[in-house]
């Protein structure tokens, strides 16, 4: 899997879609990308640390609501509303999460939960400042004139070039998400999640680090729900509603928390099903609970878990042939 | 070095250590042995912090460690191995020595870093001196019973403790097994000065390696000395090796 390229061909593929000239499917993919970096950041905690959080949409939530916020009310350039939406919610992760860590497993899981409900919670009632029930309509897209300068991409439509900026964006993202992973820190997480009593007595501080990737997933979640604000021309309380906790958690279980590009596959894919699906019958979630139950019992590992099995199974006959 | 002092346990009014005191000396090998249910394994979590004791003291090198959380007392050069083998199953073996080496000396805050790289020759040095050299690329859980032992004693050894404590270091393995890994322990124990102090139901083991014995019975230590006085205290005979021969 490793000698194929396969990052930098999406990233070009992604930045592709534009060119095809439909307005629905940059829609579609913009969706997708932002979708993607959401699930990737809950992946640092289910995938690498065994930390199931029930919860993760309130970062989210709150990563849409202060990047709408300041560009709208505060009339804030995108260059300062984006980082800060991964600020606050990194800052609200960190508060919250502070007593998550304290619980295990199935506590763990409600007490996320419980800290998103209250996020809703607020968002739906706090009128002044969140548009209440009502959300926030109209944040305005960042000033992207420079890329109405470029060549090429200098004709396209305003929610292209938000989209070319979603992908970059999203990239770097990826991009660090996948490097932390990868680094000392990343493998210590995977300590925790194998054995968390042992990970203790190799002297890992296993509160203080998981408490690290709560913070960090917090963070990158707040990013994705920045970007989604502006995508999604609005931000309204069910950002941090528990359905999109778990519709983020069924992606990253559909593509595979095994492996780092398994949460995009899940987005891609569950977007695309979605699409599909819905335009043949209106018996939509019962066609995705059977796809997730066939998955989970044939597939444990999702579809990037699948694709990677087949992968190795194909070059191994190839190299056999 | 290691002095435990009147410590005591008792879960829901079971009494499961009970006013247990006795020293390990520096670069001593010692025992704790027992019936099934005597206590050992309660001493060994309330010595590293993962139970805390109802009463009494452990000091290390004359510092109170009581109440030192496991990953704080890891720092203070105390190692352990558990009785039910107790490793990171799904990462490979290379990986699960790395990362003890990652948070023994360092770099476990480091983000960014390419982790593949850091310690590899560390890592690579210890598995070779447990004897897992040809194995580094596998994954920890499917190797054999008696090597995953082996690398439990590689997670050990990467915290470079002076005091090692092992829980059953032999428990379930086959005769041929336990030959080699005691002499394993042996090895190392030697090498690297190492003060040993380990709990076994295996008595040639014991007699063959151990310098000091304390017998645990029912929470409370009824001996202590040097495995001849041991053998030959009536008590001992009485309640444990009598029982078995």
């Amino acid at each position: 899997m490793s000698r194929v390229p396969w990052a930098p061909i999406a990233l070009v593929a992604a930045l592709l879609v534009p060119a095809a000239g439909s307005r629905f499917y940059t829609f579609l993919a913009n969706d997708v990308v932002i979708w993607a970096l959401f699930a990737t950041s809950l992946n640092l905690l289910v995938g690498y640390s065994g930390l199931v959080s029930f919860g993760h949409a309130a970062y989210f939530g709150i990563g849409a609501y202060a990047t709408g916020l300041l560009m709208k009310k505060a009339a804030l350039p995108f260059l300062l509303a984006f980082p800060a939406a991964g600020v606050l919610a990194g800052a609200f992760a960190l508060i919250f999460g502070f007593f998550c860590v304290r619980l295990t497993r199935i506590y763990f899981a409600m007490l996320t939960l419980a800290f998103a409900q209250i996020v809703w919670a607020i968002c739906f009632k706090w009128n002044e400042l969140t548009g209440g029930e009502q959300g926030m309509p109209d944040i305005p897209y960042p000033d992207l004139a420079v890329m109405g300068r470029l060549p090429l991409v200098g004709a396209l439509r305003v929610s292209d070039h938000y989209y070319l900026l979603s992908v970059l964006l999203v990239g770097l993202c990826l991009w660090l998400l996948r490097r932390i992973v990868r680094s000392p820190f990343g493998r210590l997480l995977t300590t925790i999640r194998e054995n968390p009593e042992r990970a203790e007595f190799i002297g890992v501080n296993v509160r203080r680090y998981e408490l690290a990737a709560f913070v960090l997933a917090g963070a990158f979640a707040g990013l994705a729900g920045g970007l989604f604000g502006i995508f999604n021309r609005g931000v309204f309380p069910d950002f941090a509603y528990w359905t999109k906790s778990s519709e983020v958690l069924i992606m990253t279980l559909l593509g595979g928390m095994g492996t780092f590009y398994g949460p995009t596959v899940g987005a891609l894919a569950l977007i695309l099903l979605n699409q599909q699906i819905t335009s043949y019958t209106e018996y939509w979630p019962f066609v995705l609970g059977s796809i997730l139950v066939a998955l989970l019992f044939g597939f444990p590992g999702g579809l990037a878990g699948a694709a990677v099995a087949l992968w190795a199974r194909t070059l191994g006959r190839l190299r056999s042939a | 070095m290691l002095e435990v002092r009147d410590l005591t346990k008792s879960f829901d009014g079971f009494v499961a250590v009970s006013g247990v005191t006795f020293g390990v000396p520096r670069g001593a090998i010692s025992a704790i042995i027992g019936p099934n249910g005597a206590g050992k394994t309660t001493l060994f979590n309330l010595i590293t912090g993962h139970l805390r004791p109802d009463r009494g003291h452990v000091t290390l090198n004359g510092r109170d460690v009581t109440r030192v959380a496991p990953h704080d007392l890891c720092r203070l050069g105390v190692g352990r191995s558990f009785q039910r083998t107790n490793i990171f199953p799904r990462l490979t073996v290379f990986e699960n020595v790395q990362a003890a080496f990652i948070c023994h000396r360092g770099g476990g805050w480091n983000l960014l870093a390419a982790g593949d790289g850091v310690y590899r020759d560390e890592t690579a040095a210890l598995l070779e001196s447990v004897g897992l050299a040809g194995r580094a690329g596998e994954v920890a859980g499917f190797l054999s019973h008696g090597g995953q032992k082996q690398l439990e004693l590689g997670l050990a050894l990467a915290l470079e403790p002076e005091i090692l404590l092992l829980d059953e270091p032999t428990a379930g393995m086959s005769a041929a097994e336990t030959h080699d890994s005691i002499r394993l322990i042996e090895r190392i124990a030697r090498e690297r000065g190492l003060t040993l102090l380990f709990t076994e139901h295996d008595m040639e083991v014991v007699f063959s390696i151990a310098q000091r014995l304390t017998v645990l019975h029912q929470g409370r230590v009824i001996a202590d000395g040097a495995p001849d006085e041991v053998r030959r205290d009536a008590e001992v005979r009485r309640v444990y090796l009598g029982e078995r021969h």
